[in-house]
């Protein structure tokens, strides 16, 4: 067929694509068996571009187009435990429709993977970008990927698949990007072939299904207080297992393509002092706040996380045990909790270590609002003076430190 | 059309060893359709009684591929099926014919679920999906839904001095699946075996989504005597306060007419749910349900074209 044709990626490509484009490309080379979506902005770029493959004949999948965001990952739990590779896509206030039905997925192990074009929760209503969609989610089992660019947020989606359908994980997995800032972001993405995406992914073969119906099984059946303990210690002994399963398809991605993933990314942190933790798209604006200090002598360093469950607490331990003021950057917030959820695991994964850095977190860009490279080289200030005050009383400083969230970027008056 | 005997003889989809009440209904439902299809199905449920009583692990009752999912999803869930289906058909992963049926009780299917389910029919999938009717949120413990005829006494709408019982009409959930203009929609009861796999039969045959509303009775519920359960579902339908049709193509057909229409009031006091009807002694209530039954029952002879002194033909 000449549409067909004319999709077809037979030797990569640098191509310019926003973050929503480069991952619907990365569905059509996937070429899920079932794709059931919902539009939700700033989700709809991508569904409504794979859409498109459907009707132009590009990919065989079936796509099932909801009437609501429950009801599309419903669909892809039946479609899954039926056998079928089957993927959907969110944002936002679609992710929290869905949030009875995470638990299903992960609870009966089902491979799915879901692209979330991150997104605010009402009210107010908001449709731009931060993280608090996802994070309120953070207990429901799923493997959490977030990506920085668009680039990753096409290769992340793409290791996504095995890592998910790996034998010793079969956990849903769901790619994070920033609304707006990634999905409608123009960048430069290389695009692998098809070929190269068909044979990383690979055949989808499920061990049992529901429609080998010569083998009845019952899914999802009541588990009482003799049996549901044990499915989700299991769950949770999966989700730990993963780490090696996403560092080693992070490697041989990295093999295929020199674009090596890990759990988390550490940038220039060899020797560094002041360091900032973050994810998505803030990491790349911190890279380039460092690379501006370091010329001016300030040991600046950042580690990305990449992957934000399974949480990599000793990748964190390892990086940040030698620092001496770290500062955790949280697109969510938890309200009077002991901050957003990254600062919280990132104390919680701290703690115990003899010489254990002074640790302050900062809520930032909720509903959007920009987060600059000038505030990103505040927070860097206001670490060396952190460190300086703990020179004089480090246990002191370091316990105030780590009970204070500041807000970056907002109007207090 | 089955006989019987034939279907005594097909393989049972659910076995006995399940625990839902003795003189439960909804088995008695679960049987009758998936014996009346002879094609290899899998069949999703929604949460309630059918789904807690038949699949407590490590046991299961199903003997056909099973999936719950939640309790407002059936629909949602058994669509991925379906659609899972057609897509590794599609590749030549399966070859096999197979078939798809959802189950929910009234609570699932006319109130939490009813957009799934409106969703899932809109979009066409090929599949039957079976309301167990048995008129209340039977499983937490007898609550009203929309499916609760006007004065039953539940939980949530308990008659007392200053309210008898629920207020409200049944909402009339079969007219509103035909209304969605699906191939086809039918009600009956699991009383009428004949009806009920005859209905099935022609829901496998339509290209398309099709419905089936199955009156279920709740022995614990209704307040009826276990044994009672089948005669029940007969009364409902003498009475016509549950009345048998279907809607083949947009053409409604009532299809059974009681040779006589029976008094509400035969179908009504032996279930304790109605006591308080037969304690008020002005009679307002019970004649407010006879005007209610009545009301609909007029109504839906007129759509189907049939004549209202009750002389029509039964297709039954
Ligand atoms: C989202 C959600 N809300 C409420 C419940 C609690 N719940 C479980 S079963 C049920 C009632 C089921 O009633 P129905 O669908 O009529 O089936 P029955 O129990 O009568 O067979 C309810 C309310 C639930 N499981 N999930
Ligand atoms: S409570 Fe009613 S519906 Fe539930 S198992 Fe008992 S008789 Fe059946």
């Amino acid at each position: 067929m000449a549409t067909t044709e004319a999709y077809r990626i037979t030797e990569r490509r640098r191509v310019t694509m926003t973050g929503a484009e480069a991952t619907a490309e990365a569905m059509r080379q996937i070429h899920p068996d079932v794709v059931a979506a919902y539009p939700i902005t700033p989700q709809t770029d991508i569904v409504m571009r794979f859409a498109r493959f459907v009707a132009d004949g590009v990919v065989q999948t079936e796509f099932v187009p909801v009437e609501s965001e429950h009801s599309a990952l419903s669909a892809v739990v039946g479609a899954s435990a039926a056998g079928a590779r089957a993927m959907t896509a969110t944002s936002g206030p679609g992710f929290a429709l869905m949030h009875e039905i995470l638990y299903v997925a992960a609870g009966y192990r089902l491979p799915i993977v879901m692209p979330v074009a991150n997104r605010a929760l009402s009210g107010p209503i908001n449709i731009h970008g931060d993280h608090s969609d996802t994070m309120g989610s953070r207990d429901a089992g799923w493997i959490h990927l977030y990506a920085e660019n668009a680039q990753e947020a096409y290769d992340d989606l793409i290791q996504a698949v095995r890592i998910a359908e790996h034998p010793e994980v079969r956990v849903p997995v769901l790619v994070g990007q920033d609304g707006f800032i990634i999905t409608h972001g123009m960048e430069i993405v290389e695009v692998l072939t098809d070929d190269e995406v068909r044979a990383f992914v690979g055949e989808y073969r499920p061990e049992r299904y529901l429609l080998d119906v010569d083998h009845p099984m019952t899914v999802g059946a009541l588990a009482l207080q003799n049996s549901y303990f044990e499915v989700k210690r299991q769950l949770a002994e999966a989700v730990r297992r993963s780490a090696r399963i996403i560092a080693d398809v992070g490697e041989e991605f990295g093999r295929l393509t020199g674009r090596y993933y890990g759990l988390t990314e550490p940038y220039r942190m060899e020797d560094a002092e002041l360091v900032i933790v973050a994810i998505g798209s803030t990491a790349g604006t911190a890279k380039d706040v460092i690379d501006e200090l370091r010329g001016r002598g300030v040991k600046a360093g950042l580690v990305k996380v990449r992957v934000f469950r399974p949480f990599p607490a000793r990748n964190l331990r390892d990086l940040l045990g030698r620092a001496r003021a770290v500062a955790v950057l949280d697109r969510a917030d938890s309200y009077a909790g002991l901050g957003g959820p990254l600062f919280a695991e990132t104390k919680a994964a701290l703690y115990g270590l003899p010489q254990a850095p002074v640790m302050t977190g900062y809520v930032y860009g909720l509903g959007g609002r920009d987060i600059t490279p000038e505030m990103i080289a505040a927070v860097y200030d206001d670490l060396g003076q952190l460190a300086e005050r703990a020179r004089a009383d480090h246990a002191a400083v370091a316990a105030e430190a780590a009970l204070s969230v500041r807000y970056l970027g907002v109007r207090e008056r | 059309m089955p006989t019987l005997k034939e279907l005594a003889r097909r393989p049972n989809p659910l076995t006995g060893g399940h625990s839902a009440c003795a003189g439960c209904g909804f088995p008695q439902a679960v049987r009758l359709v998936l014996m009346s299809i002879e094609e290899p199905v899998v069949v999703a449920g929604a949460t309630g009684c059918m789904e807690v009583t038949t699949t407590t692990y490590p046991n299961t009752a199903w003997t056909v591929p099973f999936i719950h999912n939640a309790f407002e999803n059936a629909a949602a869930t058994i669509s991925g099926v379906e659609a899972a289906y057609r897509a590794l058909r599609r590749q030549g992963k399966i070859d096999r014919e197979i078939r798809f049926v959802a189950f929910g009780g009234d609570g699932g299917t006319y109130d939490i679920g009813l957009q799934s389910l409106s969703g899932a029919v809109e979009r066409g999938h090929r599949f039957l999906y079976v309301c167990y009717d048995n008129q209340a949120y039977m499983n937490t413990g007898i609550q009203r839904s929309s499916a609760t005829p006007y004065g039953a006494s539940t939980t949530t709408s308990p008659a007392g001095e200053a309210v008898p019982g629920k207020l409200q009409r049944r909402k009339d959930l079969t007219a509103i699946l035909a209304a969605h203009g699906i191939p086809y929609v039918a009600q009956s009861t699991i009383a009428h075996w004949q009806d009920l796999t005859r209905k099935v039969r022609r829901a496998m045959e339509v290209d398309g989504p099709a419905f089936i509303n199955v009156l279920a009775p709740c022995r614990l519920g209704w307040g009826t005597d276990p044994a009672m359960t089948v005669r029940m579902a007969e009364l409902a339908a003498e009475t016509c306060a549950w009345p048998l049709f279907e809607v083949d193509h947009g053409q409604w057909h009532v299809t059974y007419v009681p040779k006589q229409k029976l008094p509400v009031e035969e179908y009504l006091r032996p279930q304790e749910r109605f006591r308080h009807v037969f304690q008020d002694k002005s009679g307002q209530l019970l004649a407010a349900i006879q005007r209610d039954v009545d009301e609909q029952w007029e109504a839906l002879l007129a759509k189907a074209g049939q004549a209202v002194d009750g002389k029509a033909a039964s297709r039954a």
